[in-house]
């Protein structure tokens, strides 16, 4: 398993390991926030907008002057937990309904077809939007919006992944044992599907991401005083006119994962499906 | 003919049921609310007598479906209702910012698809080269930039550093032509970078996918020059899939318009919705919503009639 994983690792073109050290140091810094900063979370430092460096602040402070530098930290914490439950939770309903709808087929699989089909058929941000005016921004509500709308994708490729996968002799054989369906799903299904749903999960993680932190950039995302990335650039976005790129670091940041996961997904992809497009 | 003419009618009436069942779940959405608006909007400390008239002012007293469908047919007459936190005509807040959005998304969608379409045949003439693959690496890196990301180094480099253009799309009034685009080309160019990668990347693999036909190895084996193989040859064939990406990726551009308008302060829906939101106006919300959500779906049927009326199987059956 590590021999693989190191054999893996040492194929891997020059994009992938940067996006595999990318996402450790963003793991790293997401479980240790605390550790590795003096200040608390929102605790107000010193006065707004100090330069960078000036009072032991080294990337200066916001705009109600707590430490720049602790809130891009703990916003990593934040940001992609918030974003991972969200994906954990969309793979969970969309990939359970996906192979319920393959492996039962009939009218079950119309059904939850056509609902998807309706879902998908309104923007997401839009219906997002909507959602969060009915039952207002809090983080849970954030978290099973997002993770719903977001399982209808899952849900499409799951299905579809499934389809080929349940009419293999050995799920027939595992079925004429008279196994049910959640052991169908889960002991003959899932193993073989496991590749596609992986790359999956990293662009699902991806695009899941870059949404919340667009909404809470709108400001109806992630509500202050949690640090976030996208409303921490809202925040500080007067400080862009006067020529300062701090409110640009937090962008940076989201952008430099999304890069990071970006690469190792294309490179699994390019290993496991061996898609090839040289002819 | 008469194959083909089913199958757009059929796609038709499905566009239409879809459309239907949208507008009843963004009406209907406002259900599921525990309690009910009057009580939601005015809080817990309102009296009982309030909330009743509350509830008598926004029809509230009515049964849902009476209310869906005299909602429906105010909007097919252009009565939108009234905002609840200003008390104005919906329709007289979205005039000139329907305009706005569309003028921009089209100003993009005028500069994406020529520079998508153009840089993918590019990268799929010199395929696994440097250029392909600095193409590669690039647009990869431009899908996982956040909108507000390209449009802030935009406003850093070209507006603030450079001052060549304006940092703050402002066009209220009547303008110029030619000085609207000016005021808009900021917004406009981050649009395209956002969708510009993803269209370049279909661009390229419709083309690629189809080099590895017999009649394009024939053309080879002529001695045909590539760069004609694939003008000639190959792109007419691969033009209904690239069609069909740069129609989806225009809807996503009218979508795609709400973040970039917030960042350049520009009077558009998307604006118009996201302070709708945050003040939980729910009229407007939900007029606003329906405006994506049907520009949304009629581009993509546009789209899904596209790919039919392309597709030259259909056009000339046996």
């Amino acid at each position: 398993m590590v021999g693989d994983l190191i054999k893996l690792i040492v194929k891997a073109p020059w994009s992938a390991r940067f996006g595999m050290l990318v996402i450790l140091v963003y793991a790293f810094v997401a479980l240790f926030a605390p550790v590795l900063t003096p200040f608390g979370e929102s605790e107000i430092v010193g006065s707004e907008f100090e330069p960078w460096g000036e009072g032991g602040f080294i990337l200066g402070t916001d705009n109600l002057g707590r430490d720049m530098l602790t809130r891009i930290l703990y916003g990593a914490r934040n940001t992609i937990g918030i974003a991972f439950v969200t994906t954990c939770l969309a793979f969970l309903v969309g990939g359970i309904a996906g192979f319920m709808a393959a492996a039962l087929g009939g009218w079950t699989d119309q059904l939850l077809g056509r609902f998807v089909d309706v879902l998908m058929a309104i923007p997401q941000l839009i219906f997002a939007l909507l959602i969060l005016t009915i039952a207002g921004t809090s983080v849970p509500v954030l978290i099973i919006v997002i993770a719903l709308l977001d399982s209808t994708r899952v849900f499409r490729l799951a299905r579809a992944v499934a389809m080929n996968i349940v009419v293999m002799d050995y799920v027939e054989a595992a079925r004429l044992r008279g196994e049910g369906l959640w052991w169908v799903m889960r002991r003959e299904v899932l193993p073989n599907a496991m590749p596609p749903l992986v790359a999956e999960f990293g662009l699902r993680f991806c695009f899941v991401f870059l949404f919340i932190s667009g909404l809470s950039f709108l400001g109806l995302g992630i509500q202050p005083p949690t640090a976030d990335w996208g409303s921490m650039v809202r925040d500080n976005a007067t400080l862009i006119t006067f020529g300062d790129i701090t409110p640009l670091l937090p962008a940076g940041a989201i952008a430099l994962l999304t890069v990071g996961v970006n690469f190792v997904v294309d490179f699994f992809l390019h290993e496991t499906s061996g898609l090839r497009d040289d002819h | 003919m008469a194959q083909l003419l089913t199958m757009v009618v059929q796609r038709l009436a499905l566009g239409l049921l879809t459309l239907f069942v949208v507008s009843l779940i963004i009406f209907l959405g406002v259900e599921l609310l525990p309690g009910d608006l009057a009580e939601a909007i005015l809080g817990q400390a309102a009296t009982p007598d309030t909330v009743a008239a509350f509830r008598k002012e926004l029809k509230l007293d009515l049964p849902p479906h009476e209310r869906y469908f005299d909602w429906l047919f105010g909007i097919l007459q252009g009565d939108l209702g009234r905002s609840l936190a200003n008390k104005r005509e919906i329709s007289e807040l979205m005039g000139a910012r329907l305009g706005n959005t569309l003028f921009l998304a089209a100003l993009a969608a005028v500069i994406a698809v020529p520079l998508a379409v153009f840089l993918g045949i590019l990268a799929a003439l010199y395929r696994n080269s440097i250029f392909d693959r600095a193409i590669n690496i690039v647009t990869l890196t431009s899908i996982s930039f956040p909108e507000f990301f390209i449009a802030y180094i935009l406003i850093l480099f070209l507006a603030v550093n450079a001052g060549w253009f304006p940092s703050i799309a402002n066009v209220s009034g009547e303008l110029p032509f030619w000085e609207r685009v000016y005021r808009c080309i900021l917004p406009a160019l981050t649009l395209t970078l956002v969708c510009v990668a993803h269209m370049m990347r279909m661009t390229r693999a419709a083309i690629i996918n189809l080099l590895a036909s017999p009649y394009i190895e024939m053309a080879n084996l002529k001695g045909l020059k590539r760069a004609r193989i694939i003008m000639r040859h190959a792109l007419p064939n691969a033009l209904a899939p690239i069609i069909n990406v740069v129609v989806i990726n225009l809807a996503y551009l009218v979508v795609g318009v709400v973040i970039v308008e917030v960042v350049f302060v520009y009077p558009g829906m998307g604006q118009l919705l996201v302070d709708s939101v945050s003040k939980r106006d729910i009229p407007v919300v939900q007029s606003s919503s329906l405006f994506f959500a049907v520009a949304y779906i009629l581009l993509n049927l546009f789209a899904d009639l596209m790919a039919i009326v392309t597709n030259p199987r259909l056009l000339h059956p046996r």
